[in-house]
């Protein structure tokens, strides 16, 4: 009998033993859905699959009777849209400041207390203060995005540039290379890949400020629905919320990964990568 | 070039103490010594990566800059190629930094004449093959031949060499041995290598300078550096024939 550690399993396992965690919490629900329905047809916690799949029908693919609008198309394009300005601003600051303290000494011995203090606020304590400076629109929910990931970009990215080898900062100084130009041709490039690491790492973190500024005050958005429905007990609607959820944030960080593999093939050659 | 009295220490371990020779230009220099003798140490200086506690170095009576410069190239053990440029954009990276500030890229035909200049160089250590791949798709000794020319397409006037080889298996290691002496005499530059290996520094050297502790009782090694304990000229004797003249010439 070979140890455990040395069996691996075949593509065909791989793949039905993936497919298996996922398979018994569906199982595990339907059995519970079914005993809990059976006692109380009018049960709301757990409800069945055609209660669910009417729900969906109804949020996604019929215009509400009040506004006309398709709403779960409506939440998911303002929750995008704010998810979406708030990783970017927060990768630009992070990129920019990341850089510049892992390279600069100077810049580090000004910032780099600075961003570790900050990194400590919790960002969600800083969600009133937001709300009382820019009122109940789309800037606060945003900007509690990015004041939660853009420190800890801040901090990965520096922390990268600083284990770029100082062999290859020395030998760029003996071709001549400026500051400006260490920048721009050995750090910025070797950067990028590891820049859309940190955000793939915060991506998390966005959506759950995302959620939580949304469930305080908003009017639209994957996060408003949900606590909205909470009132009502709409298990209905919030599981296929969450289930949505999950996979636009399973969807971009795929996407992230594929595009990273794509721009920068020169991380994945040779070395048996 | 001239190396004045040069010490360094760091806190109160002294490393190098009272280090004075002279470099006829041309020079092929092999510095040896036990590990932690400061031959290291003596190169990163020469490089401008570290100040000399004492002392200083001339070169043609001026002394360095502090800081590292386009006339002293350099090829360390390992790093010294770039891992997301070609080894065709390595070389022309020297090229591209000193034909545009701004950008440090190059367009049109400022472009086409660097990169023909960056080929030639290709060719010149063998890699015209892999002008298209990455590092890591290169072997170890292809990647030091390839930092060898992304070095020598500045034309520095001085070569340092830390521990180029050390990495290297035996027979590719005397493949790129030949095209390093055949380099040095085409340009004409003097060369420092740092080496542990006594027989790589009498085949390559025209000189070989050792560097060690002339005191190793324990309380005296913080306080005493190490120094120049032997300076041989090997001149003449050493250079090795190239291996088709001597065929040619049986």
């Amino acid at each position: 009998m070979r140890r455990l550690i040395n069996r691996k399993p075949d593509a065909a396992a791989r793949f039905v033993l993936m497919l298996l965690p996922f398979l018994i919490v569906l199982l595990v629900y339907m059995a519970a859905s079914e005993a809990r329905l059976a006692v109380n047809p009018n049960d709301k916690l757990l409800p069945g699959w055609t209660t669910i799949s009417a729900a969906i029908e109804r949020m996604a693919f019929l215009p509400d009777n009040r506004t006309g609008n398709y709403l779960m198309l409506n939440d998911t394009l303002s929750s995008l849209t704010r998810l979406g300005m708030g990783v970017v601003i927060a990768t630009a600051i992070g990129g920019v400041f990341g850089i510049l303290q892992g390279l600069i000494p100077y810049f580090r011995a000004t910032f780099n207390s600075f961003t570790n203090v900050l990194s400590m606020i919790p960002p969600l304590s800083v969600l009133p203060i937001l709300f009382i400076m820019f009122g109940l629109g789309e800037p606060a929910k945003v900007l509690l995005i990015v004041v939660g990931i853009t420190p800890f970009i801040i901090r990965d990215l520096a922390l990268r540039t600083s284990e770029i080898p100082h062999e290859e900062i020395i030998k760029a100084q003996t071709l001549g290379a400026s500051t400006w130009q260490i920048i721009l041709r050995v750090v910025v490039p070797q950067m990028l890949p590891r820049l859309i690491d940190a955000v793939r790492l915060s991506l998390g973190a966005a959506w759950l400020f995302l959620i939580a500024a949304e469930a305080i005050a908003a009017d639209s958005g994957l996060g408003y629905r949900i606590f909205l429905m909470r009132r009502y007990l709409a298990m209905d609607v919030i599981l296929p919320y969450v289930a949505w959820i999950t996979l636009l944030a399973f969807t971009l960080d795929l996407a992230l990964r594929l595009f990273q593999r794509a721009a920068f093939r020169w991380m994945y050659r040779g070395n048996g990568r | 070039m001239t190396v004045e009295n040069l010490w360094k220490v760091y806190g109160d371990q002294t490393v190098l103490e009272n280090v004075s020779f002279d470099v006829t230009p041309g020079s092929f220099v092999a510095l040896v010594g036990p590990s932690g003798c400061g031959k290291s140490t003596f190169l990163r200086m020469m490089l401008g990566d570290e100040a000399p506690s004492k002392g200083r170095i001339l070169v043609d009576g001026v002394p360095l800059e502090s800081e590292p410069s386009p006339d002293r190239g350099v090829v360390f053990q390992k790093y010294s190629v770039f891992p997301h440029l070609t080894a065709l954009q390595n070389v022309m990276l020297g090229l591209e930094f000193a034909g545009s500030p701004f950008t440090a890229r190059l367009f049109g035909r400022a472009r086409r004449t660097a990169r023909a200049a960056a080929l030639d160089m290709l060719q010149c250590v063998g890699l015209e093959q892999a002008v298209r791949k990455y590092p890591a798709e290169l072997s170890g000794g292809m990647q030091q031949r390839l930092a060898i020319a992304q070095a020598l397409v500045k034309k520095p006037k001085i070569l340092l060499l830390d521990e180029p080889f050390g990495a290297l298996d035996p027979g590719i290691r005397a493949e790129v041995h030949e095209i390093l002496l055949r380099l040095w005499r085409e340009e004409g530059m003097t060369v420092f290598m740092v080496t542990h290996d006594l027989s790589e520094a009498f085949k390559l050297g025209t000189r070989v300078i050792a560097f060690d502790r002339r005191r190793t009782r324990p309380e005296e090694i913080k306080v005493f550096g190490a120094s120049v304990t032997f300076d041989l000229k090997v001149d003449g004797k050493t250079i090795p024939v190239p291996l088709p003249a001597l065929a040619a010439a049986q």
